[in-house]
């Protein structure tokens, strides 16, 4: 090698040009074999990540574990000869605990996909590291609508429901119904804020106007201040932008101090399943609210959700966000077996799942939009009287249904960053 | 101003439960020198034996029995756990204690969660509570009002029983020298067991007073606990009457803050606690050891 040390230099510029070329070609072979090699890996690690013990663990938490588990069964990949694991972790509604676990999940135990996440502000803090290990984000627990707008994610797919949706629904239903006036009170973290900004934006749009409100901390056991505060406001709507356990307490509370009775009218703008179930019908009767998912809809649901409540320790049914991360598993397992294999690599089955329309038992016919928003009907419920109900989960009628591209974030409106490509 | 006014009464119901539960741990830290960290399971669980009492496909009994049956019930577990595991921990350092009950605590929870989930389950007000007046300033529910009264009596009926009868007596004697009170043929483990038994009672009688106001959860207890051991420490360790007046104060201060500063209002007992223990490290009332 030495001696050609002279001539080399001379030619210089065309050994340069040859090293390029054999570099190129030997990335495109590298790339070719990787491809061989990822089509016939099929191993997959799926983490279920959520609040597996607090105010939020009833509607995700173990039930999102379980829903994970049966999308991986139905699926029928196993006969296929696929791999599937999943694991699990409580994120305390902390975000720092939250991205730790999400972390370690990637560089230590090497998952492919994380899914749940509620609370909106883990469910943030977790999607940038999701985009900086190159893996994908079902999220089906948290409500931020950011997640598919100004924060959104070439991982991210956001599955079941967001803020827009609840502000657009019961939110633009309760103004048109004439609560022109507004008092909010907002769970004070990312979810609170969104909620309240995209309410906002539906009722002065509608002509009404925000008279005050008050931003509580998470996870608050009394509310009686506050609901002094919204009844001296003298609104008509008092705007509920909370979620879980302290949706339940609010409106039990607001019961107490005859705040409905005296003529305001409460708007839970997200409520599932498993709160109606914790306030009980005599209080919970006739609120208004909005879903995407009920287990009573048809007997596809039905028959998802016996098959749910069975395995559940407590007999519960499913509440949408357990319901979002089934369907959401089921769609992300089809785009793997369309793939041939798992590429590990995030950006590219999103991509193959938005290429995908998707179809399941629970949310029926939709699609996954450029900005990683899932659109399917979202509906709007009532709660039945006591008297009207025939069993123990047997909560909702249907007043309503509100087609997808109606519900969610029209693309012209997005900010999302994927879009101007 | 009258929007103060309400606000101070609603502070004071919240005072009643922080009373109520802290005045057991400052019954069960002054006569065993235990910190006592399964109070709050021990509360849900007074709550969860008031929603069995009434929901079960046997006997349905309500409220008013409920209030005295739980705590017995509950009363009863705590002087298992004292007799069994407690015990044993005498003259110990504190910190054996309090990871005991923290352990004990993290069971029961954990059981409680894996049966009946974490949102919890409704518990209707009794008929005779249902309802509300107007006071001119705010709307009260009847039901909150009774819980302040109710409260308070027993709060004061447990200072005196304590501090001024002749049992109370022996129970302090024991506290201060146990070998000596023995001497006098008083059994002193027993009447320790029972002290347990009665702390532990308190916090279940709180778990089934707040039922039909906040969900029977099995983390009620979890989340109110840190904030009445910060009460007890800022009342002082072990002081009975300081116990109680800390409770109500900072429910006050706790509802004041609501109004004022909500974004703060579950960081201001903190607050409060760290500059008690700057300048008074025993707390308000508690003496020097």
């Amino acid at each position: 090698m030495a001696k050609k040390n002279g001539e080399e230099k001379i030619h210089e510029g065309s050994h340069m040009k040859k090293s390029i070329a054999s570099f190129l070609l030997g990335t495109a072979l590298a790339v070719t074999s990787a491809g061989a090699a990822f089509a016939q890996d099929k191993t997959v690690k799926i983490g279920a990540l959520s609040d597996q013990s607090g105010l939020y663990a009833d509607l995700g938490g173990p039930g999102s574990t379980l829903a994970a588990q049966m999308a991986v069964e139905d699926s029928g990949l196993a006969a296929k000869g696929w791999k599937i694991d999943i694991i699990s972790g409580d994120h305390q509604n902390k975000p720092d605990i939250g991205t730790a676990i999400a972390r370690q999940w990637f560089d230590v135990d090497k998952v492919d996909i994380i899914v749940d996440v509620p609370n909106s502000g883990v469910a943030l803090a977790v999607n940038n590291v999701i985009k900086e290990k190159n893996g994908v984000y079902i999220n089906s627990g948290a409500a931020t609508s950011d997640l598919t707008n100004a924060q959104c994610s070439p991982n991210t797919v956001h599955w079941t429901y967001d803020t827009y949706m609840l502000a657009h629904t019961t939110g633009q239903a309760l103004v048109k119904a004439g609560g022109d006036s507004w008092f909010f009170l907002t769970a004070d973290y990312a979810f609170g804020a969104a909620l309240e900004r995209d309410t906002t934006a539906v009722v002065t749009a509608n002509g009404g106007k925000i008279v005050g409100g008050v931003k509580h901390p998470l996870n608050t056991p009394d509310f009686s201040s506050f609901l002094l505060q919204a009844q001296a406001s003298k609104a008509k709507i008092i705007g509920l932008a909370n979620a879980g356990g302290d949706t339940t307490n609010t409106i039990k509370q607001a019961a107490e101090f005859g705040i409905v009775k005296g003529g305001q009218k409460l708007a839970a703008l997200l409520l599932f399943l498993t709160d109606v179930k914790a306030i009980g019908l005599e209080t919970a009767q006739g609120l208004n609210f909005t879903e995407t998912f009920y287990w009573d809809m048809d007997d596809k649901t039905r028959a998802f959700s016996k098959k749910f409540s069975g395995k559940m320790k407590n007999g519960a049914m499913p509440t949408m966000v357990q319901a979002g991360v089934y369907a959401g598993v089921r769609h992300y397992l089809k785009a793997l077996d369309a793939l041939g294999g798992n590429p590990h690599d995030g950006v590219k089955v999103v991509e193959k799942m938005k290429s995908m329309p998707t179809e399941d038992d629970l949310f029926g016919k939709g699609e996954i939009q450029p900005n990683g928003r899932t659109i399917h009907s979202a509906y709007l419920f009532e709660v039945k009287t006591p008297s009207e109900s025939k069993g123990p989960w047997d909560f909702y009628k249907l007043v309503g249904t509100v087609p997808g591209d109606q519900a969610f974030t029209p693309l012209s409106e997005s900010k999302c960053a994927l879009l101007k490509k | 101003m009258q929007a103060l006014y309400a606000q101070l009464l609603v502070g004071l119901i919240n005072g009643s439960f922080y009373a109520l539960l802290s005045l057991g741990l400052a019954v069960i830290f002054g006569m065993l020198n235990i910190i006592n960290f399964a109070h709050g399971a021990l509360y849900m669980m007074g709550a969860f034996v008031a929603y069995f009492l009434l929901n079960n496909d046997y006997l349905s009994i309500g409220y008013w029995p409920a209030l005295l049956i739980a705590p017995i019930i509950v009363g009863i577990f705590g002087m298992i756990l004292e007799r069994t595991m407690l015990q044993w921990l005498t003259g110990l350092d504190h910190l054996y204690g309090l990871l005991l009950t923290f352990g004990i605590a993290l069971i029961v929870q954990g059981v409680f969660q894996n049966y009946f989930g974490s949102s919890g389950l409704p518990y209707a007000i009794p008929d005779q509570l249902k309802g509300g007046m107007n006071l001119g300033f705010m709307f009260l529910p009847i039901y909150r009002g009774w819980v302040v009264v109710f409260s308070l009596i027993v709060c004061l009926g447990t200072w005196f029983l304590i501090e001024k009868t002749r049992l109370g007596g022996y129970l302090r004697a024991a506290t201060e020298n146990p070998t000596l009170v023995r001497a006098f043929g008083i059994n002193v483990p027993r009447m320790i067991t029972l002290t347990y038994g009665l702390g532990v009672g308190l916090a279940a009688l709180a778990g089934v007073l707040s039922a039909p106001i906040n969900q029977v959860r099995p983390l009620m207890g979890a989340d109110l606990i840190i904030v009445v051991f910060a009460v007890v420490v800022i009342g002082g360790m072990g002081s009975i009457m300081g116990s109680i007046i800390t409770g109500f104060a900072l429910g006050v201060i706790e509802g004041m803050t609501k109004y004022f500063y909500p974004e703060a209002s579950n960081t201001v007992v903190f607050v409060l606690m760290v500059l008690v223990l700057l300048v008074k490290p025993t707390g308000l009332t508690g003496r020097a050891a």
